[in-house]
């Protein structure tokens, strides 16, 4: 996994610095409440829901001072599964009131459960605002490219020409790429990961864990009820070798069949990531034939989102084929509620801690005697 | 109390002051000031009203202007006006007709003429009487000189050049000075009136203190206005309207808008439940104003976040709830339609909220910057549901700080959202104020849950977060970070106790039955009837700012020996218990409202009384003089 998923406990510490820390060792078991999940058998969110609660001790902080908050959909009603404060909104709000409880209580650990309708349909104003603010809020968008809890319409990720109940002749609509939607919208932190990759799901949520500020993370969730198999071109071992590209910091952007050391390779991917000088955008070459000079090297910290957003247009928006999965950007800058609560302390040493008598008295008074 | 008079009476023994003038008597004046909306007639309204109330006189004000921020220059849909009543006696409502109009151009001339009584006074800027801009309101000919305003006492006063000529010293171009002749016309005023004028020298400092030369011009016109008035023999008369120490309990007081009211009503609310305030909101008129008074309070641990929009406002506020803070939103009715569902989902947390609704013209859009009262019933049903909220309404401006901490009382001590109703007219209008010591505020503290509220068969001590108060029907506030009570809560139909979600349909009608019953149980004072006679067969009956008018109408009416008995309403939802009492013991009940009868609507459906509406819907409040008809017609029914 990249670096991002073998940092040391210290920056886990460093980044949820403001959140108490657990009296003791806790397991996946004390995350896991009482109710039956309710889940189509075979979804894919019952994977995301046991990488979430197997890692999250992990994290060493404490459970009361972790929230859930989701919106409306399938995967909306993942904080009723969870054994920490939750709370299931309305549709695509979550990340409205999930800003106002992170930014009134700097010492929770706040999390968003959204779908790709819930966050990129109804509610996308308020993921692209939370984003940009950069309040200390980790996104979890599950996206199986389809409505499920309404059974089966098409959604805002799904590929054009889709046909389904709603669009029975296949949908008009050109999809939205989330992360490059994120990217767009100035967030710090993107990733992208799959739900049945249970060890890359847990260093992308470890990543944005880890992260100060607003954490995307897009998890392509399959759906086996209405839209089975949406993934399968990334999922299937032989398919995923020269579909998927795998992200890790510090490392040359390769992928596809390895470039066996017998046939004078380095072992790594014999395709790679480069630029082309005249265009300025990003192409797949064969490295076998090319070299490796050009390849680029992934750079998640960089402060620009350029060259994370080109990463992100290498998917092809219908087949999925080329899509880069990891961590696209964790960049730092400043975060929303930090910054709020500086001007709050900024305000008392400017003009004292306030005083309501002085306050409801003003400056310009007049007396009328008894 | 004395009684409010229809016109101002004047002590024609009139005395003479140092300057050879005459000084006369008035025991109250109604001065508008109008122009265009570049004209700075806002300022200048604000600014008399703090001479005013630093003076000592009761006041009310009527702020009047368009929505859009320049409307072209000089014409009809430009003008912005601002009226202000003043007295040596208590007053209730900002005056039916001015007896002093301040007409900056031909269109505020032609805006305003028709709310004059013949005799009143009209300063006029005779700079702008060209005929071009006369020509451009509809005039057929120039006002000032074909005697149409014959029947009034006209001041021709070339204001924009006696400010230019008061401003020569000064590196200004013609444009840049004749800006200041609003604070010429306000010197003049300030003189004709006796206003004490330090209150204005300094706010003009501070308000430019980073341009000296600015400031420095206007205090020069503001003067030169003051000594005009002195000097020309255009005025032979000024006028004193003494302080109103005898309508006022004793105390410390100021002038107070409702806005500003309700901004400190809320950051006191906060201090008395010893909670964090947090606003989550987006800037809509006229609700903007309590959003830009609250940032200014960070030192108070407020915070105010502005939201991408209406939904995001009172989410982010929801959030907060959640997370233990004394939570507000605070808009105006498009803002109220929007936030519909997320009104819903707090009914079904059964969170403390506070939903301020600055009420302005509808629908849709409508009239922005005036007033009305129809978001009544979006308030009391506009949310999918069965979903009950509290309903207070302020009936003066400064009854916004009140109502402020009487909706946190509610929302807190019952875990639920509140509405509080005010409106434009509350909002903008103002009225000296008496400041309240911190020791008169209430305990608003209330208890987060600390432990396990249950214990199961087997003895298991648990916490469930829907096991009721079994007084208030309130459920406990657990807060994340409370170790043992982690829990989620959501907006599908849960069992009542656990929580839990629970789709069964004895429970679901269980649960609708509970939250109205919660509702409907929520402690409001008595209703309280003026009759002072006892003798009234006819209630007449109010809410939320009008007030003001109703009452001033009672007066009246009553001065002419009409007995009439007045009933005002601060709580809409529940009504205070004795109120179905109270109506069926009159013949007749009349009900005024800025709207087509909505709580009209209401009282008849719950008490089945024969209510009368008298209504208006024309942005503006209601004229005392029209009630006092409406009322003499009703009692005449009665005899």
């Amino acid at each position: 996994m990249s670096t991002e998923a073998t940092q040391t406990p210290d920056r886990i510490r460093t980044a949820l610095s403001l959140v108490p820390t657990a009296a003791g060792r806790q397991s996946a078991k004390d995350f896991k409440s009482d109710q039956e999940v309710r889940w189509c058998p075979g979804c894919g969110d019952y994977a995301v829901l046991a990488a979430v609660q197997g890692f999250l001790p992990e994290l060493g902080v404490a459970r009361e001072n972790i929230v859930f908050i989701s919106g409306i959909g399938c995967s909306s009603r993942f904080p009723y599964y969870m054994n920490t404060y939750g709370m299931h909104s309305i549709h695509g709000r979550a990340p409205a009131i999930a800003s106002g409880l992170a930014t009134a209580r700097r010492d929770l650990s706040v999390w968003v459960v959204t779908g790709d309708g819930d966050a990129l349909s109804i509610g996308g104003n308020h993921l692209i605002h939370a984003l940009r603010r950069n309040v200390n809020l980790k996104i979890l968008l599950f996206n199986n490219r389809i409505y499920g809890l309404t059974k089966g319409q098409y959604s805002p990720t799904s590929e054009s020409g889709k046909i389904t109940k709603s669009t029975p002749m296949g949908s008009l609509d050109t999809p939205f790429n989330p992360v490059s939607v994120a990217l767009g919208a100035e967030a710090s932190f993107v990733a992208r990961t799959v739900d049945s990759d249970r060890k890359h799901l847990t260093g992308v949520l470890r990543a944005a864990a880890e992260h100060r500020g607003s954490a995307l993370v897009e998890i392509y969730q399959n759906c086996n009820i209405f839209n089975d198999g949406a993934f399968d071109l990334i999922k299937d071992k032989q398919t995923a070798q020269e579909a998927v590209i795998r992200l890790e910091h510090g490392e040359p952007i390769r992928f596809g069949v390895p470039w066996a050391e017998a046939d004078g390779g380095d072992g790594l991917g014999s395709l790679g990531v480069v630029r082309d000088r005249a265009s300025g955008e990003l192409a797949v070459v064969d490295v076998t034939a090319e070299g490796t000079d050009g390849v680029l090297v992934h750079d998640a910290h960089t402060a620009s989102p350029t060259t994370a957003f080109a990463l992100s247009r290498l998917a092809d928006p219908q087949t999925l084929h080329r899509t880069p999965i990891g961590v696209f950007r964790s960049a730092e800058r400043p975060v929303y509620d930090d910054l709020m609560a500086e001007q709050l302390e900024q305000a008392v040493v400017q003009r004292g801690k306030g005083d309501l008598g002085a306050l409801l008295t003003g400056n310009d008074t007049w007396t009328v005697a008894g | 109390m004395t009684t409010e008079v229809n016109q101002a009476s004047r002590d024609t023994a009139g005395e003479n002051n140092g300057a050879g003038k005459d000084v006369r008597r008035l025991d109250r004046v109604i001065i508008r000031f109008a122009g265009d909306s570049g004209d700075g007639m806002q300022l200048t309204g604000d600014r008399f009203t703090s001479e005013t109330a630093s003076f000592g006189n009761d006041l009310a004000t009527l702020p009047n202007f368009p929505a859009e921020i320049r409307a072209p220059a000089g014409t009809l849909p430009g003008v912005s006006s601002f009226q202000v009543h003043f007295a040596d006696h208590d007053i209730l409502t900002p005056g039916d007709a001015p007896g002093v109009l301040v007409a900056m151009n031909p269109a505020a001339l032609k805006a305003n003429i028709a709310d004059l009584p013949r005799g009143a006074e009209i300063i006029v800027n005779t700079d702008e009487f060209t005929s071009r801009a006369v020509a451009k309101v509809g005039y057929a000919g120039n006002p000032l000189e074909d005697g149409s305003l014959d029947g009034y006492s006209v001041h021709r006063v070339p204001l924009t050049t006696l400010t230019v000529e008061a401003l020569k010293g000064f590196d200004l171009t013609r444009k840049e000075a004749g800006r200041s002749k609003n604070m010429f016309a306000l010197g003049l005023l300030s003189w004709m009136y006796h206003r004490p004028t330090e209150g204005t020298e300094a706010f003009l400092r501070a308000k430019f203190a980073k341009r000296p030369e600015i400031a420095e011009a206007n205090l020069t016109a503001f003067r030169a206005g003051w000594n005009f008035g002195e000097t020309t023999e255009d005025f032979a008369v000024s006028y004193e309207v003494a302080p109103a120490a005898s309508a006022f309990p004793a105390g410390t007081y100021r002038n107070m808008s409702g806005n500003l009211a309700l901004a400190y009503g809320l950051v006191a609310a906060a201090q008395c439940a010893d909670l964090p305030l947090y606003l989550g909101s987006y800037p809509i008129t006229p609700a903007s104003d309590v959003l830009h008074e609250l940032s200014k309070h960070k030192n108070f641990g407020v915070r105010t976040f502005q939201a991408e929009d209406e939904i995001a406002g009172i989410g982010a506020a929801l959030g907060a709830a959640f997370g233990g803070s004394l939570a507000v939103t605070t808009t105006s009715g498009p803002g109220v339609a929007l936030k519909s569902e997320t009104i819903g989902l707090a009914v079904s947390l059964e969170l403390p909220l506070l939903i301020i609704d600055i009420q302005r013209g509808g629908p849709s859009t409508g009239l922005p910057t005036k007033t009305e009262q129809a978001d009544l019933l979006q308030a009391m049903f506009g949310r999918n549901g069965e979903a009950p909220v509290p309903i207070v309404a302020p009936a003066t401006p400064g009854e916004c700080f009140t109502a402020a901490l009487d909706a946190a009382r509610i929302a807190l001590t019952y875990r639920t959202p509140v509405f509080l109703l005010s409106d434009g007219y509350l909002a903008n209008g103002s009225e000296p104020w008496r400041v309240p010591e911190t020791s008169e505020l209430p305990d608003l503290r209330t208890q987060f849950a600390s432990g396990p509220n249950h214990e199961l068969a087997d003895g298991t001590e648990v916490f469930w977060p829907y096991k009721r108060d079994p007084e208030t029907l309130a459920r406990p506030w657990a807060v994340p970070g409370t170790p043992g009570l982690e829990h989620r809560i959501g907006g599908i139909e849960k069992q009542d106790g656990t929580g839990n979600i629970s789709y069964d349909p004895a429970n679901h009608e269980h649960m609708v039955l509970t939250r109205q019953a919660k509702i409907d149980g929520v402690s409001v004072p008595d209703a309280v009837v003026d009759d002072p006679g006892g003798r009234a067969r006819t209630l007449v009956l109010g809410w939320g700012s009008t007030y003001g008018p109703i009452t001033a109408a009672v007066r009246r009416v009553r001065r002419e020996g009409g007995h009439v008995a007045q009933t005002h309403l601060r709580h809409l939802n529940p009504f205070p218990a004795n109120l179905g009492e109270i109506l069926r013991s009159y013949d007749h009940v009349l009900l005024p409202e800025m709207n087509l009868g909505q709580l009209a609507l209401l009282l008849r459906a719950e008490y089945l009384v024969d209510v009368r509406s008298v209504t208006q819907v024309t942005g503006l409040p209601f004229k005392a003089e029209r009630l006092a008809s409406a009322i003499k017609e009703a009692l005449d029914d009665v005899h």
